[in-house]
């Protein structure tokens, strides 16, 4: 069944991972799914804009759920996230204005001169979570065109969609942190586990403790490493940055050969349902994802 | 309320390890009958009691009230008191409950870690006392605002158990860092109206390197407290104080970053990472900002070679802030007070609500409040 979602696309899958962005606007059709772009949405803050003035963070998010519900007014079924760090601080803005009227109230006037208005309960998921819970794991299996066979991906959901469990909607119903095993399994790969799959990349303090910042991406890719993956996957472009851009650097912090290939979400579901490496954009990556390029030649070349 | 349940069999897998005794360590497995409903320190003392007297934990009120039994129950630091069979159960690996000491702190033994040699050292650090002004003192008590005191009462809610000490996720590659347990405690009196050195300490740990610059917003430390002091939410109000209020710019580069990241939204609506970047270390021109760039200049070059980023976007920025977003910045930001609201202090309005049906409360930081009420 189709879905249209008011699609939230982040700052930074335009900016320095635009394959993630890309990547998302070709698997959309392969899922019957219609992105409506909210091009005049602004950055979420990242969590930085709340430190500097909570109630700013949070108007400026209630200003992009309120362009969402207009789109949700006009047929779409849901707002959608492609950035872990974006669905985060979606969360806990919406956590406060969600849990007081008069909260609300005050945020809602300061939107009132542009005829914007938030209404508390807007349904706002992550891509990872629309695929479990919306599209569904048997109908994305039932999609596979080149399942991802011998192909061993680590998991890395980036702190903002894995914690705090309450603020993310993580209960026995919806176990969120559990799902990119799940997908991937879906997809045909093999999940390895390893001990870094819900820590965190250190990224946001790379200009302030860049020592720890780049221990912290290498001691997990580090163990991905040494767990035997092929490849990370990760639905945070976020992670993305510090994880792949980063990695010549965070190699070096700890003094090891890495090497390891990391894909966005879309990415691995693209090459799954038939997307050539190149229409996902895996040659913009600073690793080269030498192993599933070689999967992909190896699975081609035997199924040709 | 649920019908109390029989007791049934647990399964605990236990870490024991004796660094005296030159062995490694190792996995001891117990079989204890309880109600699911008691706690899985009662399920120790059991098996401690039936099987094994010498495993090594440490306990005292059993009632998440002295901060004794910190511990990581299926890889979750927490209370042993304060977490039930049944909901361990839940969690369990192939139906086995795996009980561990907690991370980041040396093991004396089983279940017993050195508070000394890493909490209390790091609580010590931050000065944990109130820094009244002596000469000046009032002849009866001080009087002080309710709201100053009401905004501190999260962090003083902590029961110094160590539970996000034990998964500070910072800490674990940067064992300096003062970490979440300490900077709550700082807030605690960088929050007084009484205290009068509130510049000095925020200017002491914006500074110090391994200081609050150095969280990365990961919220292992607001999961793991059992008291929803949510210790990540109070490092940034000692960031928002130390840049908003006393405009500390300190070596460490978290005022610019903010003010740049701040500056970026306003100006474009999105953030423009190479601006970012420069600004970040006080701007394009600044000695620092050459240097962080020249080190990561291999790693933008490559950037630039794959396609990743592009001289259009880096220099020319073609997307601009829409109006209305820089008016909320200056609706917002022209206030004569930034607004705070804290779900903590405030509750929710289906918690204010009269009448209110007898449920569990939905989230841990009510279940905190109600703790501690």
């Amino acid at each position: 069944m189709s879905k249209k979602v008011a699609y939230w696309p982040g700052c930074v899958s335009r900016g320095f991972t635009p394959e993630l962005h890309g990547s998302m606007a070709k698997v959309a059709p392969l899922l019957d799914l219609e992105l409506i772009e909210l091009d005049r949405a602004c950055c979420s803050g990242a969590g930085v804009i709340a430190e500097h003035n909570q109630e700013l963070a949070d108007t400026l998010n209630a200003r992009t759920f309120a362009m969402a519900q207009q789109e949700i007014r006009n047929g779409a079924d849901l707002m959608m996230n492609i950035c872990s760090t974006c669905q985060g601080a979606h969360s806990e803005s919406q956590e406060r204005l969600d849990a007081s009227a008069e909260y609300r109230a005050q945020v809602n006037e300061t939107l009132k001169p542009d005829g914007l208005e938030y209404t508390a309960g807007i349904s706002n998921k992550n891509f990872l979570w629309l695929l479990v819970e919306e599209i569904g794991l048997e109908a994305l299996k039932s999609k596979v065109k080149r399942p991802l066979t011998d192909l061993k991906v680590g998991p890395f959901y980036g702190c903002y969609i894995v914690r705090p469990k309450s603020r993310i909607g993580i209960d026995d119903e919806h176990p969120r942190d559990t799902y990119l095993p799940l997908v991937i399994e879906a997809l045909g790969g093999t999940v390895i586990d390893y001990a870094g799959s819900h820590k965190c990349c250190g990224f946001p303090i790379i200009t302030m403790n860049t020592e720890a910042s780049l221990a912290q991406a290498g001691r997990h890719l580090g163990d991905a490493k040494d767990a035997d993956a092929d490849c990370l996957v990760t639905p945070c472009p976020l992670c993305h940055l510090n994880l792949d851009l980063q990695q010549p650097l965070a190699a070096k912090a700890v003094g090891r050969k890495l090497d390891m290939p990391v894909l966005h979400l879309p990415q691995l579901v693209g090459l799954a349902l038939g997307l050539s490496p190149k229409e996902i954009g895996l040659q913009r990556h600073v690793v080269k994802p030498t192993s599933v390029i070689d999967w992909t030649t190896s699975v081609v070349g035997s199924v040709g | 309320m649920e019908p109390k349940k029989p007791p049934q069999d647990f399964t605990l897998r236990v870490r024991r390890y004796d660094p005296e005794s030159g062995e490694a360590p190792y996995w001891d497995e117990h079989t204890i009958q309880l109600e699911p409903h008691r706690s899985v320190l009662e399920g120790l003392l059991q098996a401690k009691g039936r099987f094994d007297g010498s495993i090594g934990v440490r306990c005292s009120c059993k009632a998440a009230i002295c901060g004794s039994c910190g511990v990581r129950v299926n890889g979750q630091p927490g209370l042993a008191c304060h977490t039930h069979l049944g909901d361990a159960l839940k969690t369990a690996k192939n139906g086995v409950i795996d009980v561990e000491p907690m991370g980041n702190m040396p093991v004396i033994k089983d279940l017993i870690v050195d508070m000394d040699a890493v909490h209390w050292k790091k609580i010590q650090r931050v000065t944990p006392w109130l820094l009244a002004d002596d000469e000046n003192m009032p002849e009866r008590e001080h009087i002080v605002p309710k709201e100053a005191m009401v905004d501190v009462t999260q962090t003083m809610a902590c029961i110094q158990c160590g539970a996000c000490v034990s998964d500070c996720l910072s800490m674990e590659v940067d064992p300096l860092f003062i970490g979440p347990a300490a900077l709550a405690k700082s807030y605690r009196f960088v929050g007084d109206p009484r205290d009068t050195q509130q510049a000095e300490r925020l200017k002491d740990i914006a500074e110090d390197p391994h200081g609050m610059y150095s969280c990365t917003h990961c919220f292992k430390c607001i999961e793991a407290c059992p008291k929803g002091v949510a210790p990540m939410s109070q490092i940034m109000r000692l960031r928002r104080r130390a840049t908003g209020d006393h405009h500390i710019k300190d070596r460490n580069n978290g005022f610019n970053h903010e003010k740049a990241f701040v500056k970026n939204i306003n100006k474009n609506g999105l953030l423009h990472e190479n601006d970012l970047l420069a600004d970040s270390f006080g701007g394009k021109l600044n000695p620092a900002s050459g240097l962080f760039l020249a080190k990561s200049l291999p790693v933008i070059t490559r950037a630039l070679l794959r396609g990743k980023a592009t001289l259009k976007v880096a220099l020319l920025h073609p997307h601009k802030a829409p109006a209305d977003v820089k008016r909320i910045f200056d609706t917002i930001e022209n206030r004569d007070k930034r607004n705070e609201f804290n779900l903590y202090i405030s509750g929710t309005d289906e918690d204010n609500a009269p009448n209110q049906p007898e449920e569990a409360p939905q989230n841990g930081a009510h279940a905190g409040q109600e703790a501690t009420a």
